[in-house]
């Protein structure tokens, strides 16, 4: 994709925002510092261009920083957000603990602070809110999704894990096990880590269709991640069956390259893990200031699913401009 | 109990190794107030002998007894608690803790359960000037030299245990000055009724201090002997069961004035290292370098071998100017160079015998021309057989053999590459008889055969021997080169020592 | 003759390797099973050779380094490096081989690098190629732009998936550099030097062996053959993970060349048994994969049955073993 669509893409984008942001005027001129995580995946720095792209439709002057994958830079950064005295702060915090001082300084200079993708262990008046998606119902709405899908048929499912123990890796499991729960003709026949990784996503496929007799038994596969399901998908199609057709494809988080076979009809669903996390920052924040509106301590993000009836094709184009 | 003459004996000893019987029941007797020499060449059983007597290995037949009484020695620290003790070749203390915490490491004296720094040093200090040592217990122990660390190791056994000292060659790396200093204190602890095993490759040593001596041979008991009853060759045959083959000579070889000048070395030298020296090496003559540890022997060596390149002066080759930069430059010029510290900068130990003797013939080659097997095989065994190696196979790891046969391989890997001039840093250092005798025939041979050497070493009369000129070396520095006749032992010591009226031509 | 076949055969990494297989079989009984299928072999079999290919090709770098009692952390961000370099310029439009090359030549320099460190700067190999092995990811990061830059470039795509005479484009490449490499190291004086750097730099030295330059050279190879799997791994998944390429494949390709009787302290080497090595590895994940252990288990499995392959191949294993093969020997003549 070239500059040009990728600009056009972004501007597109922002006209479809106009209309929250008409609603967030008491938003233009502040300055918002935004410490973020760093830029280890593709979804960040989804996250990362699309808070950027809202700051500037609202009149925010963002102050980015990019902690590169350190609390330490964190906390640093917040501190110098303190210093230079700005309106607010929107932390994606690397990890849950250790957060307190430097929230307890924001809380004294009277800045409120929004926490993005996960919450912290700290006292819950130290910060505005979190916003955050819901990674059981992710997991939830893509076992949904296969119950409707298969109907009263026998379905035999593969599962490819997350990293074993990672909090995404248990909720996502727990909600798609609580969808299929009561579906008997649903069973999940193996289940393997693939570690979040396209690579280890399509060597365990691999070792799923020799162990389930070349394939031939298993009728989807779910993935926690869309990485996975992209390399599982290429283990499929190596052994001679159709992704999509013989074994349905199901996975979470909604990154371009799925939409991509989506639109070559290899994949079946996906969930969105939204990377609009400032959207919702943003409207709780417009609130706050404008009369004391006291947001949730959790605003939830949405959790799409995405089928081949959502245009996969302009899906694609539109989040490849985001960064993915 | 008190009807045993000795303080500890072994009695029939017998150890064996799998089907190598290393000891065959051997007596030996060790008796209070005296300093009883152990020899033998390597393989002899001295070793075995030593750790069957400190508790390290249980014999396989036979006993040992102290005072008379037989007893069971679980091991080094059981052996001590019988008053035993043992001071290593390599000090086995800790350089990096203070001397005084070196002296009472695991018998600190304590004060409310922590240990009571002053109290130790304290002790530690009266302790050390018995030893003739007057230093600071609280310094560190690696800051002092070998010696003093020597010194300080003894005076921990002997703390310790306080009937028996077994000093395992502990003069192996010291210099003469060292050892006399090392040698009053234990004409001092016999004195004080101490008995002392003192194992050695110095003959010298062995009469200077000794009184009795015991040989060993292929692990069997030659003889015990009270030294004065007995001359060096004596000695030398029961440890060989036959004479060696050089005698102490004590004129240089005639200078081989009609020679061709081969190296021509003019202000040569490096920074911080060896001050400038004059030094040319005729084809078919050996030059000494003589001096004391620490002198600039060793430098000297490496700066003419490339090994720390000279940053100043020139060198020419056969009249034709030279520069060696690093080790190929110089083993392009066919010099050889076999280092004083065998296991540190000699031998590949994990590799086998074969590939030990053509590394050097190899590296020369470099990388594309590679010797095959069948090449190295004929190479290896051609010096092997020329230097008498002795090796149940070529392709065995070189580090299972004896240091006289280790120090013939790489004498043989330079040979293997045609040298012209070698050098040689104390290549007699540290091993048996039989293989120094060997190495002694080799550089007889080599300059008669038309090579240019150098030799290091600590052995004056042995240099003198083979020699014709002996450059003496003293603070890094070239002092003198000695020549004509009436060279000996006596009057390099001399040149060594600082006497002004000095030999040189 | 015979005798010589017998001891090959009797040599602890194959007989690992074997008896890996074997508990697969038993775990799986299809686990042997071969099927042709559209051009090329298929089984699990197949698998463990293509799957293993990637730190097959690392431990035959890695090999040479550790002979010379060094070590390269780094080869995991050369592989997230290279396969960042390749995949990003057949996505900017670069001839698919131009792309190659210059990822190959990245891996080279990193080599190089990590070698200049080592040889000429003298900085222990651990913390030398530490250096590439952090700033390497963020340098892959960079490249990729913290994404996964997908490609459909169908000649890279081969090298990753493609076959030759049905079997995987990986392994072919991981065999055919391991006899190139162990031809290069045998048939000149290279292994022997190498193995003399191992077993003690001062004396090489003294023995006119130019250190430095084959230091370079052993660590250049080690970067380019980390590059080869960096651009294998990348081709295989069609896309550059900068994140994930490579992660902690340098332990396991430690690991392979420990398996194949290569010692940490330098000196004496195998290249092939060090493959031998990545393939028992690999054999391993791929039976964890189809006996259907919950993936809590995987690492407790792995981790005992390195143990047990360390544990046999060590000298205690090793005077036990032949403590009873001697008499046999002594019987047959």
């Amino acid at each position: 994709m070239n500059i040009i669509t990728k600009l056009a893409v972004a501007a597109s984008l922002a006209t479809a925002l106009t209309s929250v942001s008409l609603a967030q005027e008491n938003l233009n001129g502040l300055v918002v510092g935004f410490s973020q995580i760093g830029s280890e995946s593709g979804w960040r720095a989804a996250e990362t261009s699309v808070t950027k792209q809202q700051a500037e439709e609202l009149g925010i002057d963002l102050k980015f920083a990019d902690a590169q994958q350190k609390q330490e830079n964190q906390i640093k950064a917040i501190r110098g957000f303190i210093a230079q005295g700005v309106d607010a702060i929107l932390l994606a915090p690397v990890v849950a603990t250790g957060w307190e001082n430097v929230l307890t300084e924001a809380k004294e200079a009277e800045i409120p602070v929004i926490l993005l993708d996960r919450g912290v262990d700290a006292p819950e008046d130290l910060y505005l809110s979190t916003v955050a998606s819901d990674q059981v119902l992710e997991g939830r709405v893509a076992g949904e999704w296969l119950v409707a899908e298969v109907g009263e048929e026998e379905c035999k499912v593969v599962e490819l894990q997350g990293t074993v123990g990672s909090t995404p890796a248990i909720n996502r499991k727990q909600g798609f096990e609580e969808a299929i729960a009561g579906h008997d003709n649903i069973t999940i026949a193996r289940s393997q880590t693939g570690d979040f990784t396209r690579a280890k996503g399509k060597e365990v496929m691999e070792g799923f269709i020799k162990a389930e007799n070349g394939g031939a038994e298993i009728c989807a596969v779910y993935a926690h991640n869309d990485d996975m399901a992209v390399g599982a998908i290429q283990a499929i199609k190596d052994a001679g069956l159709k992704p999509g057709t013989d074994i349905k494809v199901v996975s979470i988080d909604a990154v371009p390259d799925i939409f991509a076979a989506m639109a070559a009809g290899e994949a079946n669903a996906t969930v969105e893990l939204t990377p609009d996390m400032a959207g919702p920052a943003f409207q709780a924040l417009s609130a706050y200031l404008a009369d004391g509106t006291e947001p949730e301590k959790f605003i939830i993000t949405e959790s799409k699913l995405y089928t081949p009836a959502d245009d996969p094709q302009g899906e694609y184009d539109r989040r490849k401009g985001l960064g993915y | 109990m008190a009807n045993s003459p000795f303080v500890l004996e072994a009695r029939g000893v017998i150890k064996i190794f799998g089907n190598h019987t290393a000891l065959d029941a051997v007596d030996f007797g060790l008796k209070a107030g005296e300093v009883h020499a152990l020899l033998g060449e390597n393989g002899a059983g001295k070793s075995t002998l030593i750790k069957i007597l400190t508790g390290a290995y249980q014999p396989d037949g036979g006993g040992v007894f102290v005072q008379g009484e037989q007893v069971h020695l679980d091991n080094p620290l059981h052996a001590q608690t019988h008053g035993i003790g043992t001071v290593y070749q390599e000090v086995n203390l800790l350089p990096n803790r203070s001397v005084a915490e070196n002296l009472y490491l695991g018998h600190q004296p304590t004060r409310f359960g922590l240990v009571d720094h002053r109290k130790m040093e304290a002790n530690a200090k009266v302790l050390l000037q018995r030893y003739g040592l007057n230093l600071d217990p609280g310094s560190e122990l690696g800051t002092h030299s070998v010696a003093v660390q020597q010194i300080v190791a003894i005076a921990r056994a002997v703390e310790l245990s306080g009937k028996v000292l077994i000093l395992d060659e502990p003069t192996a790396s010291l210099d003469r000055n060292e050892v006399e200093r090392l040698f009053e204190v234990v004409r001092d602890l016999k004195s004080r009724g101490l008995a002392i095993i003192f194992i050695t490759h110095f003959l010298d040593q062995v009469f200077a201090i000794a009184d009795r001596v015991t040989v060993l041979r292929n692990g069997r008991l030659v003889e015990t002997r009270p030294l004065d009853s007995v001359s060096r060759t004596d000695v030398v045959r029961l440890m060989l069961g036959k004479d060696i083959a050089f005698s102490g000579a004590t004129d240089l070889e005639p200078e081989n004035a009609h020679s061709e000048v081969l190296l021509d070395f003019r202000d040569y030298g490096r920074k911080k290292s060896v001050q400038p020296f004059n030094l040319t090496v005729h084809k078919g003559e050996v030059i000494g370098i003589a001096g004391l540890l620490g002198s600039g022997r060793t430098e000297m060596a490496r700066i003419m071998f490339g090994a720390d390149p000279a940053d100043q002066g020139t060198l020419h080759i056969s009249g034709k100017p030279v520069s060696i930069r690093n080790t190929s430059d110089a083993i392009a010029q066919a010099f050889g160079f076999c280092p004083e510290d065998r296991k540190a900068e000699g031998i590949f130990g994990d590799l086998s015998v074969r590939e030990n003797i053509v590394i050097a013939l190899q590296g020369k080659l470099g990388w594309f021309r590679a010797l095959n097997r069948d090449e190295q095989l004929e190479i290896a065994g051609k010096f092997g057989e020329a230097m008498d190696i002795r090796a149940a196979s070529l392709d065995m790891p070189v580090k299972l053999l004896s240091g006289g046969n280790q120090q013939k391989v790489i004498l043989s890997r330079w040979l293997a590459t045609d040298p012209a001039f070698l050098i040689l840093d104390e290549p007699t250092r540290g091993i048996d008889v039989g293989a120094h005798a060997e190495i002694v025939r080799t550089i007889n041979r080599l300059r008669d055969d038309g090579m240019a050497m150098i030799v290091i070493s600590s052995e004056l009369d042995e240099v003198v021997a083979y020699s014709s000129r002996i450059v003496v070396m003293r603070d890094r520095e070239m002092v003198a080169e000695l020549r004509g006749k009436n060279i000996n032992p006596g009057v390099i010591v001399q040149a060594i020592a600082n006497h002004p009226d000095e030999a040189v031509a | 003759m015979k005798r010589l076949h017998l001891e090959r055969l009797a040599n602890p990494q194959l007989l690992a390797l074997a008896g890996v297989l074997l508990i697969n079989w038993l775990l799986f009984p299809n686990f042997f099973r071969i099927t042709w299928q559209d051009g090329r072999l298929f089984g699990s079999l197949i698998d463990v050779i293509n799957r293993g290919a990637p730190v097959a090709i690392l431990a035959i770098g890695m090999t040479g380094v550790i002979a010379t009692k060094g070590v390269d952390l780094s080869v995991g961000a050369i592989m997230a490096v290279c396969g960042a370099v390749a995949a990003t310029m057949v996505v900017a439009g670069y001839p698919t081989p131009v792309a190659v090359i210059a990822a190959l030549a990245v891996g080279l320099a990193c080599g190089l690098w990590n070698g200049f460190l080592v040889a000429v700067l003298d900085i222990q190999p651990i913390i030398a190629t530490l250096v590439l092995m952090v700033a390497g990811r963020g340098i892959a990061q960079l490249i990729t732009e913290g994404s996964i830059v997908t490609f459909n470039d169908p000649a890279l795509i081969f090298i990753g998936t493609g076959s030759f005479l049905g079997l995987p484009m990986a392994a072919v490449i991981a065999l055919v550099l391991m006899v190139l490499v162990t031809f290069l190291v045998r048939r000149t004086a290279i292994g022997l030097f190498i193995q003399a750097i191992g077993v003690n730099r001062a004396a090489a030295s003294l023995s006119g062996i130019r250190s430095r330059m084959l230091l370079m050279l052993v660590y250049a190879l080690s970067g380019f053959c980390a590059a080869i799997a960096g651009i294998v791994v990348a081709a295989d998944i069609r896309g550059a993970d900068a994140n994930n390429s490579g992660l902690w494949l340098e332990l396991d390709a430690i690991l392979a060349v420990v398996i194949g009787g290569t010692s940490l302290l330098g000196g004496r080497f195998s290249i092939p048994m060090a493959v031998v090595g990545a393939l028992i590895i690999q054999a391993m994940n791929t039976g964890i994969l189809v006996s259907g252990f919950r993936p809590e288990f995987n690492l407790i499995v792995k981790a005992g049955m390195i143990i047990l392959i360390l544990l046999i191949q060590s000298p205690l294993a090793g005077r036990l073993f032949t403590g009873r093969l001697v008499p046999a020997k002594a019987a047959r003549k």
